[in-house]
Parts: C-alpha cells; sequence; structure tokens
C-alpha cells in the first residue's frame, strides 16, 4: 500500500509544481518507489518542472477513460530511476476525472509504489477537491502573505471536511505546513509574516522552510527539480522537508538573515 | 537614498503585525461558518420573517448557530427583542 501525498494550497502561484517535483525526486533519491501526478487536467506544467515535456504520450485521463494502460502513460525521470511522472491532460475538461476514475488509478499504482505524490492545481474547484480526496498526508505551501494564509486555512477546512478520510470517518489527513518564498531579511524588518506568525494562524505542525531564492527560478528553466541544486539553500531545505516527511528530525534552517555588516547595508541599500 | 532608508526601515513599514492582526480575525471568522450546516442561512431568513409577524425587528438581531458536540448538536436562537 502506497502513501498518498497531496501538495495543496488554494492560491495559484505559491510553489505546488516545485514543491511536488522536489518532495517526490527527494522520497526516490532515498531509494523509495515513487510516481508524481499532475491533477491538473488543462493546465499540464509538472512535465516542465521535471524536464519530461517532449516524452509525453499518452495522460491521466487517457488512463482513467481506457485508452492507454498505465504503463503507457508512465514516464520515467532519467535522473533518478525509482521515479515516474504521470502527466496531466492538457485538452480535456477538468470533469474527465472522475473520483471513480482517479480511484482506479491510484489503486493501481499502490500496489506498485511506495508514495504516491498528488500535484494539486490552484482553487478549491473539481481538479482541486480529486487531487486531496484520497489522501493520507497533506503538504500545505503556502506564502508569508495575507491572501495565502487566508486560502490555505481554507483548503485545510476542506481537507477536513470532503476528503476521504473525513467522509469515511477515519483518522484524519495528516497536515503539514511548507512555508516557501520567505524572506528573512523583510520578517526581521517587520514587512512580512513570520514563520511563528502562520504557525500561530494555521496552527498545523511545520515540515519546511523554503527561503526565497533565485536557485528555484534557474531550477525551473533548466527543468531540475530544485532538490537537486544540492548546493542551495532551497535545495537543503526541501531535502530537510523530506528527511521530516519520513520522520526523521531535523533542526529549521534558513530562517534567520545572514547578517551584512553596516556598510554594505548603506551601500546596497539594505 | 540608501542612506536614509537605513534609518527610516527602522521605524517605518511593521506591516508584518497589521497582516497578523487582520488574519487573525478574518481566519476566526471563517472557520466559525465553515462549521455551519448548509440550511443555516435559510433557516434563519424563515425565523426572521416568522418573527416579524408579530414583532418589527432586523436583520442583525436574530442570531442562529449551531453548536456541535460529540454526542449531539444544538440550535441556538438569539432574539433580541426591541425596547417599548
Amino acid at each position: 500500500m502506497a502513501r498518498i501525498i497531496v501538495v495543496t494550497s488554494g492560491k495559484g502561484g505559491v510553489g505546488k509544481t516545485t514543491t511536488s517535483a522536489s518532495i517526490s525526486t527527494g522520497l526516490a533519491k532515498r531509494g523509495h518507489k515513487t510516481v508524481v501526478i499532475d491533477f491538473d487536467v488543462g493546465l499540464r506544467n509538472l512535465d516542465l518542472i521535471m524536464n519530461c515535456e517532449r516524452r509525453v504520450v499518452y495522460d491521466f485521463v487517457n488512463v482513467i477513460q481506457g485508452e492507454a494502460t498505465l504503463n503507457q502513460a508512465l514516464i520515467r525521470d532519467k535522473r533518478v530511476d525509482t521515479l515516474y511522472i504521470l502527466p496531466a491532460s492538457q485538452t480535456r475538461e477538468k470533469e474527465a476525472l472522475t473520483k471513480d476514475g482517479v480511484e482506479k488509478v491510484i489503486n493501481e499504482l499502490s500496489d506498485r509504489f511506495d508514495y504516491i505524490v498528488c500535484d494539486s492545481p490552484a482553487g478549491i474547484e473539481h481538479g482541486a477537491l480529486m487531487a486531496l480526496y484520497y489522501a493520507d498526508e497533506a503538504v500545505v505551501v503556502t506564502n508569508p502573505e495575507v491572501s495565502s494564509v487566508r486560502d490555505s486555512d481554507r483548503i485545510l477546512g476542506i481537507l477536513q471536511s470532503k476528503s476521504r478520510r473525513a467522509e469515511m470517518g477515519q483518522d484524519p489527513v495528516k497536515e503539514h505546513l511548507l512555508l516557501s518564498r520567505y524572506n528573512p531579511d523583510r520578517v526581521e524588518k517587520g514587512e512580512m509574516l513570520s514563520v511563528a506568525d502562520v504557525e500561530e494562524i494555521l496552527a498545523i505542525p511545520l515540515l519546511g522552510v523554503i527561503p526565497e531564492s533565485q536557485v528555484v527560478l534557474n531550477a525551473s528553466n533548466q527543468g531540475v527539480p530544485v532538490i537537486l541544486e544540492e548546493d542551495s539553500d532551497a535545495g537543503q531545505a526541501y531535502d530537510d522537508a523530506v528527511a521530516r516527511l519520513l520522520g526523521e528530525e531535523r533542526e529549521h534552517r534558513f530562517m534567520t538573515s545572514q547578517k551584512k555588516g553596516f556598510f554594505s547595508r548603506m551601500f546596497k541599500g539594505g | 537614498m540608501s542612506f536614509l532608508d537605513y534609518f527610516k526601515s527602522k521605524k517605518n513599514n511593521r506591516s508584518a503585525s497589521v497582516a497578523k492582526e487582520r488574519l487573525q480575525i478574518i481566519v476566526a471568522h471563517e472557520r466559525g461558518q465553515r462549521d455551519q450546516p448548509d440550511y443555516l442561512p435559510e433557516l434563519q431568513k424563515e425565523l426572521l420573517a416568522v418573527i416579524r409577524k408579530y414583532v418589527q425587528i432586523s436583520d442583525d438581531q436574530v442570531q442562529v448557530e449551531v453548536d456541535r458536540n460529540d454526542s449531539c448538536s444544538v440550535l441556538e436562537l438569539n432574539v433580541t427583542l426591541p425596547e417599548h
């Protein structure tokens, strides 16, 4: 039986796909057989972030509708051999993801993999509901910014009422907060919500803090999951998050600003 | 420019605390509504109509809430009557 992890947020553009790519790569790198599914029907992007956009032949909806087998649609990652990608359809309607169809595919994957990572679309519509419905755990990606925090709280409410675990009265979906685009300098100036502020408002355990970093854009430009940029702060922060997801205790890093001297502040504008 | 900013930033732009305060209020409010059953707004409207047959009251003088406990739910109705 695979563990099913949804990466969700409510708000768009906070880093769900970046996080899905890195978490699935991190799990696979540790030897776990992992598949990452793109639920964003019509706005497929995980393939680009994972650098397999030219290898997509069949997709998730093809498998649901019986037009292709799972083996035909799964794309094996070229860097980590225990990692597979199931791309979203670019042309179908979102409603093509039926509850039964998704369940069938997830059950089949569940026999073959240790982890199934579901990359949710933004919003709280059908696609997002399907992505979170079968989840055992949820990584809620949040930016330290008012609209993102509010939307995260909304998605937490949906996890607690509309997931399969909630409907069946089973143990609740295990929730994790992943705070991304964090800028410790601005936090220290009082211009940005701190980790503690967001933790206090959302009241769920902290999985990790990803610092705002130019490495993230550079990595996505090249189709490299940022976790593979092992020398970068963002890459290491994702690696810590994956370790914690697997139950390892790791101290949080990259949460304080790298102190600049008085003179460099003066001449570079602080 | 950056010379002045260095001193200015110490005092101004403490916007994070405003953000936190606003979030705490809106999130608490939305969590309160989240747990309410779907029929509640309609129920509130009809109750208001019934009460108005007898007493003139405004919309905000009727509050309907559902409190859920482990074993049962309690429908709480609060009507503020105008002074005579």
